[in-house]
């Protein structure tokens, strides 16, 4: 311990000096190796590390495995929960997205809020009263094992593969510029800290990393817009006044700017973001961590507090930014004569307006925690994303479709931790493939798959006697292939990544016609379906109805 | 975490019967059809629905007026800097939590009472 505090010590002083040396080196900084934030991030990896190693000795059984034994408070799984869902990109992201632009960034914000009050008036108490460990249990309760297991494993792994992508690549390009680390190395210790959490710690050690990092991410945070204000005398008026005053745009970013020019556009985000939290595996995995309906209920309502607190200050950072960055040059690569573009040449980018902000409030060691916090929040989401993707793989095609629930629970768990170690690898590999892609739409595409093929086949299932298998696979499928093939032609990729002259679908978003598209197929399919096995799936919905309205035989820790 | 009750979730699942509603139950026809448990369920559908539609209202009413009328949502509040949209915007997020509290108020009190009614009644 002395050692680890002497480093720390060592490795700030080092730092302030790297930092001394002032604004012309700007390149430099940027690769210079940051000692204070590697010190506070050696620090949250050892105390994972510890938690994991605690966690791993108390998971015997496949319930402490994929859902922490039920016994996960509503508190702890709303925390849980918020660290689950609060990425780097939305920390970094939104600040920044504030910074260039002003009240747009708050589009995003709601969208990314809005969806939680829906899975909570839905989704979550039933999920809970039906499920055991996936959503595919509750999605599959009186439908066919196979086909639904299926449609909801691969629903499952397409949302986590471009959700990590998207999570590797920006933690190693994230890494590069925080802590002066090469893109590889940080790709590959982000792999195999994932691999150790999920594959020795399963859902408890994975719920203790998410709780940690919930609470450093909301603390830095709150710290740093508490900073911001206290300089204008707790007044967001005066902050705003001062950020018109400095930014390039004026007073325009106090209104609605291009971020959303068309409206159908918009309203595609909007259900994209609303209903793809619907439709998260790893989110929608939390709920089988506490003991019955009425905890997994108060956790949504505590986690859409944790959640709405935070994208509010992440505007307060945004805008903090920009009146205490823009007008100093230390933050800017400079031009010739010493001018820079306050909107383009901050260094790093702008997605490191809230990093560079932490120095200008906190100094060097500020700096290096909220550096170790986006570190440690790529962590948490990854880990996250793992734990449900190695789930599908075991619980769901594995337990389900390949051994047709004929397996013992330890040779589940063992392969659910292989899986873990698979995806870790795969991971690492994708992330040093993608280096150089553009890997921006992939999020969007991980919200648009899950509202178009998790969201719309687990909805049904539960909420409409009439669905069947048939029309839940059709749908899932529609949903799923339509989603990826809109985004395929979108601009983003149709132009972007393989160069062709105009996109051959206009809309970047897919959700508000894939969506729809789901729900409307496995309504059809379902009417349509006339065979005795439809005919038993809809007589079976009573017993189904039952226990998901009152928990009256539901799986858990609670005895009554 | 109390250990005893780990064993209880921890149990494997019977896999003979693969699919868990595939067993009837003699119990859920006489549950189905108590007032009680009609009640909570026409109660809470209904409660959901609106909360559902108030959630989506709000937020693409929000999401039109910047596609729509940009120019309403950059009038200024009371002569200062922070738009009418600003507000708006803040307004969601803390709408979104208040309904969240709100369904959580209204199943904690009234939808649980009649669910311990419905157990009570059906000798759970």
């Amino acid at each position: 311990m002395n050692r680890l505090l002497l480093g720390l010590t060592l490795a700030a002083i080092v730092a302030s000096g790297a930092y001394a040396a002032g604004p012309d080196l700007g390149a430099v900084t940027q690769s210079a190796t940051n000692w204070p934030a590697i010190g506070m991030f050696l620090f949250f990896v050892l105390l994972t590390l510890g938690i994991t190693y605690k966690a791993a000795k108390g998971t015997k059984s496949a319930a402490d495995f994929y859902a922490a034994g039920g016994g996960i408070s509503a508190g702890t799984n709303a925390l849980a929960i918020a660290g689950d869902y609060m990425s780097a990109a939305s920390f970094l992201g939104i600040s920044g997205l504030v910074y260039t632009s002003g009240f747009d960034g708050l589009i995003y914000s709601t969208g990314f809020l809005v969806g939680w009050p829906i899975v909570l008036f839905l989704i979550a108490e039933r999920l809970r009263n039906l499920g055991k460990f996936t959503f595919a249990d509750v999605a599959s309760f009186r439908l066919d094992q196979t086909s639904i297991r299926i449609i909801s494993a691969v629903g499952t792994l397409v949302v986590v593969a471009f959700y990590l992508i998207a999570q590797m690549v920006g933690a190693g390009k994230l890494i590069q510029l925080l802590f002066g680390l090469p893109y590889l190395y940080a790709v590959i210790i982000v792999g195999i800290l994932m691999i150790v959490y999920v594959a020795f710690g399963g859902m408890k050690a994975t719920t203790w990393v998410q709780v940690i990092k919930a609470c450093l991410l909301l603390g830095g945070a709150t710290f740093m817009a508490g900073a911001v204000l206290f300089k204008y005398g707790f007044n967001p008026e005066t902050l705003f006044a001062a950020s018109v005053q400095v930014h390039p745009k004026g007073d325009a970013i106090m209104a609605p700017g291009g971020l959303v020019s068309n409206p159908v556009e918009a309203i595609s985000l909007g259900v994209g973001l609303m209903f793809g939290t619907a439709g998260l595996p790893h989110i929608l995995m939390r709920f089988f961590t506490v003991s019955d309906a009425q905890a997994a209920r108060k956790s949504v309502f505590y986690a859409t507090g944790l959640i709405g607190y935070f994208y509010i200050l992440t505007f307060i950072i945004g805008f903090g930014g920009i009146a205490l960055l823009m007008s100093d040059p230390s933050y800017f690569k400079l031009g010739a004569a010493g001018t820079f573009d306050k909107l383009k040449d901050m260094i790093g980018g702008t997605n490191m307006v809230a990093v560079n902000l932490a120095n200008a409030v906190g100094g060097p060691y500020f700096l290096g925690f909220i550096s170790a916090v986006a570190f440690a929040t790529i962590l948490a989401v990854v880990a996250g994303l793992t734990l449900a993707g190695a789930s599908a793989i075991s619980h769901d095609l594995y337990a389900q479709v390949i051994a047709r629930g004929r397996t013992t629970e330890k040779h589940e768990v063992n392969l659910s931790k292989l899986s873990a170690v698979v995806i870790g690898l795969v991971a690492i590999y994708l992330g040093y493939v993608f280096e150089n892609q553009n890997v921006a739409f992939m999020v969007g595409l991980a919200f648009a798959v899950a509202a178009s093929c998790n969201f719309p086949v687990l909805a049904m299932s539960i909420l409409w006697r009439g669905t069947t298998t048939w029309g839940a696979l059709a749908g899932g499928l529609v949903g799923l292939i339509s989603a990826v093939a809109m985004v395929v032609l979108s601009k983003a990729v149709w132009v972007v990544t393989f160069g062709n002259a105009a996109p051959i679908f206009p809309y970047d978003n897919p959700a508000l016609f894939s969506m729809p598209l789901a729900f409307a197929t496995i309504w059809v399919v379902s009417l349509m379906d006339r065979s005795r096995r439809g005919q038993r799936e809809r007589a079976a919905f009573e017993a189904q109805f039952v226990r998901s309205e009152t928990g009256i035989g539901a799986s858990g820790a609670h005895a009554h | 975490m109390s250990g005893s009750t780990l064993g209880l979730r921890g149990g494997t699942a019977p896999p003979p019967s693969r699919n868990a509603a595939a067993a009837v139950d003699p119990q859920i026809d006489r549950i189905v059809r108590t007032p009680e448990f009609q009640q909570l369920v026409a109660e809470r559908t209904r409660f959901g629905l609106i909360l559902t539609i108030l959630m989506l209202v709000v937020y693409f009413g929000f999401i039109g007026l910047i596609a729509f009328d940009k120019s309403l949502l950059a009038v200024k509040v009371g002569g200062g800097t922070a738009s009418l949209g600003l507000f708006m915007g803040v307004f969601v997020i803390l709408f979104a939590f208040a309904l969240t509290g709100i369904y959580v108020a209204r199943a904690n009190t009234r939808f649980d009472t009649l669910s311990a009614a419905l157990k009570r009644s059906v000798g759970r």
